[in-house]
């Protein structure tokens, strides 16, 4: 009877100890998508690296282009946290929890900037670009398609026909390029972007000029997986919040061109889904 | 034209090398000149073909997906490329939908989305018409005439379903310079192949027209009666040429000796003529004159005592005299019995002559190649040898020397007299064994022209040469039977 009680005993600790390693080994997956220029590699190593070091396990970034996709990864329990757009994060917000909230320019919001070639010196507002070849982002973007299509249909007009050609170019740096290429006369994307690629390609920026900006919005937030256990959200949202205490996790936020992140609130959103409100769109 | 063909082959030659040359060297540079324009186009057809065809199956599924930015990305990919290698660059490509607007194109700001080509210029618009009523399966180069842009559509369809037509432009001023420095590198070739031939071919047609030259002018000489032949070291190949100067030579040097012969014959015969017909007066005067000689021989016996008379008849006897010594001398018979010719006859002659020789101031000097008599009549003989050397030691200035060679060598007995002094004149050679023909005032010249008879008389041969101030006569004697 004894020895089945330290066979008991033994037999829980050892699976304890297995249940221990196999949490130490799986990899934290974080989706990554084109909300910030996500497909800059080196320095985007180099925090997956600096996660790695502070969580003490494998850190996996999935990149993925389109925002629904990176949704159903979440959904699918494919990614534990990814980084999204606020409109996605108010849209399926039972699907996700908020981690964090970033901060740029020492506010926890972005804009819409409305860009148009830097030849077209007119374009003063999304109301100059009728009948022309439009980029949006994503679908599934607030500041790169749901904020000009709210923007028309406040003006009373159809955002459906609208424009001559409208197109997705899957990402706002893409918009970005199709804009300063003049593929297209006119393209909407996230200030943090334009932002960003000023300081990284400014060659890219200067082809371009920013016509009109719309108002704040809750910054991309960085979401869980609902399902996500408490201990990990915890420590995900620490190592996120505390960037700004060492002098490496500063010089990440810095090549992000970020503050930092703070924990957030879904206030911060409300002019979010007032916005999916009005557009009614799903 | 004929003119042209009237050239001296010094330039002749030359010229048609020339323009062989120059013409085979254009025939060379055009032929590079179109292989690299061909070179060129091909190069441009495979190229846009595989372009074509790689980029129309990429563009398929980003066109039916409406995926824009993806096809820009697609057609941007090609254009990215800084090429300098021998690639050419295309201008522009679109991605065209079915209706031949633009779906998407690499230069959105001069041809944006959704332009009908046909808009953008006449260059556009053929090409539009040409895609619509040839939707072809591959992408062969359109060069439309005039156009400044070379073209490659390819069908952007799948299992022959076209969704619309992927355009590679190509400019014509990338294509042409590239042509141009193609071009530029065949001329150059050629200008160098040039530059190298040209010398060398003047060269070799001066070195072969040289000869011709020469032989032309020799020719020309031969004709105006000069019988020279060129130098035999103006040509000296064993070839055709060299074969030429080689006859040409020979027929120079015969023609020269028949015409030496000629004129030797003419000679003789002039000599022989004049020998028969004062032979036959002298030996018509004879007859009378012994008759008379023998009359007044009894006529002077006869009137002994008539002084009168006997001083006449002694008139009459010397002019007698005189004119038989006058015809003997020219009634010259070398069939004349006697003994041979011997080594001390020419004794005899040195004593004979030695008071002549020092009166004159002249030293004689006789070399002797005989051991025993020659077959030879000695009063002929010696009258010859008496009359050469009578003349050398007259025609000799004071205080020198005469010689006079006598060998016998190969069945001829031959003489050698050699004087120093004035060279017998050009027009008296020809004359100079006639009867009184004289170098000199104080002979009666009939002296050569006796010794010409007798040489003539026994067979031989008599020659004379003034050269280098000095004359020198050659007697040739055949040695016959002995005359014992």
């Amino acid at each position: 009877m004894k020895l089945t009680r330290i066979l008991g005993v033994f037999a829980a600790l050892l699976a304890f100890s297995a249940a221990q390693a196999d949490d130490r080994l799986t990899p934290v997956r974080i989706g990554l998508t084109p909300t910030f220029p996500h497909d800059q590699y080196r320095p985007l190593e180099k925090w997956r690296l600096y996660m790695e070091h502070k969580l003490h396990r494998p850190v996996e970034f999935i990149r993925r282009d389109r925002y629904i996709e990176t949704m159903d990864l979440l959904r699918l329990k494919k990614l534990d946290f990814a980084w999204i757009c606020d409109y996605p994060y108010v849209h399926f917000r039972k699907q996700v929890k908020l981690l964090a909230v970033p901060v740029h320019n020492g506010r926890p919001t972005y804009q819409s900037y409305l860009i148009v070639p830097a030849g077209d010196k007119t374009t003063k507002s999304i109301l100059d670009l009728k009948d022309k070849v439009f980029a949006y982002t994503d679908p599934y973007s607030n500041t790169g398609y749901l904020t000009p299509r709210f923007e028309l249909q406040q003006a009373g007009e159809d955002p459906a026909r609208y424009f001559r050609k409208t197109f997705f170019g899957w990402s706002h740096r893409r918009v970005l390029e199709s804009v300063a290429t003049g593929l297209a006369d006119g393209g909407a994307i996230s200030s943090h972007v334009w932002d960003t690629l000023s300081i990284g390609k400014p060659e890219l920026t200067r082809a371009t000029r920013v016509a009109a900006k719309s108002a704040d919005y809750g910054f991309a937030p960085f979401v869980a997986r609902v399902s996500v256990g408490e201990e990990e959200f915890r420590a995900m949202q620490k190592l996120l919040l505390e960037m700004t205490a060492d002098e490496e996790g500063r010089a990440l936020l810095k090549e992000l061109n970020l503050d930092g992140f703070i924990v957030g609130d879904t206030r911060l959103y409300e002019r979010t889904e007032r916005l999916i409100k009005a557009v009614g769109e799903k | 034209m004929k003119s042209l063909f009237n050239l001296s082959f010094r330039y002749k030659i030359p010229l048609w090398g020339g323009v062989l040359i120059i013409t085979a060297t254009l025939a060379v540079s055009t032929a590079l000149i179109v292989q690299s324009y061909d070179d060129l186009r091909s190069d441009l057809v495979s190229s846009s073909a595989s372009l074509g065809r790689t980029l129309a199956k990429t563009l398929f599924s980003a066109m039916i997906q409406e995926e824009v930015w993806q096809a820009f990305a697609i057609i941007r990919a090609p254009l990215h490329e800084q090429s300098d290698d021998n690639l050419v660059q295309p201008e522009m490509i679109l991605a065209l939908d079915q209706h031949e607007r633009v779906f998407v194109s690499s230069h959105p700001k001069s041809v944006p989305m959704l332009t009908d080509i046909r808009r953008i210029d006449d260059e556009f618009a053929r090409l539009a018409e040409m895609i619509v009523a040839k939707p072809g399966p591959d992408a062969p180069i359109i060069d439309l005439a005039g156009a400044r842009r070379f073209y490659a559509a390819v069908p952007v369809a799948e299992e022959g379903a076209r969704l619309g037509t992927l355009v590679i432009v190509y400019s014509k001023e990338v294509f042409l310079p590239r042509f141009r420095a193609g071009a530029w590198r065949g001329a150059g070739i050629g200008l160098l192949v040039l530059t190298v031939l040209l010398p060398i071919n003047w060269y070799w047609g001066q070195r072969t027209a040289a000869p011709l030259i020469a032989l032309a002018s020799s020719a020309g000489d031969v004709a105006r009666g000069a019988l020279l032949a060129p130098p035999p070291d103006i040509y000296a190949y064993d070839d055709e040429l060299g074969r030429l100067f080689e006859a040409f030579g020979v027929m120079v040097k015969s023609l020269h000796e028949k015409t030496l012969l000629e004129e030797e014959m003419i000679r003789s015969e002039r000599l022989a003529a004049i020998g028969r017909l004062s032979a036959g007066i002298a030996h018509e005067i004879n007859n009378p004159l012994g008759g008379m000689l023998v009359a007044l021989a009894n006529f002077k016996r006869r009137y002994e005592d008539d002084e009168r008379a006997g001083k006449t008849v002694a008139i009459l006897e010397r002019g007698l005299t005189q004119i038989r010594d006058t015809v003997s001398a020219m009634l010259v018979d070398a069939k004349v019995k006697g003994r041979d010719f011997a080594p001390h006859d020419l004794e005899d002659i040195r004593l004979l002559l030695s008071g002549e020789a020092h009166q004159e101031a002249v030293e004689i000097d006789i070399e002797c190649g005989l051991t025993e008599p020659v077959a030879l009549p000695a009063t002929l003989v010696r009258q010859i040898l008496l009359n050469l050397l009578l003349n050398a030691v007259h025609a000799s200035p004071a205080s020198t020397k005469v010689n006079c060679s006598v060998q016998f060598v190969e069945g001829q007995l031959r003489i050698k007299t050699t004087n120093a002094g004035n060279a017998i004149a050009a027009g008296l050679m020809d004359h100079l064994f006639e009867p009184f023909v004289s170098g000199n005032e104080e002979g009666h010249g009939l002296g050569l022209w006796v010794t010409y008879q007798i040489v003539t008389q026994l067979g031989g041969q008599i020659s004379a040469e003034s050269r280098d101030g000095l004359t020198q006569f050659r007697v040739m004697l055949p040695v016959g039977e002995s005359n014992a």
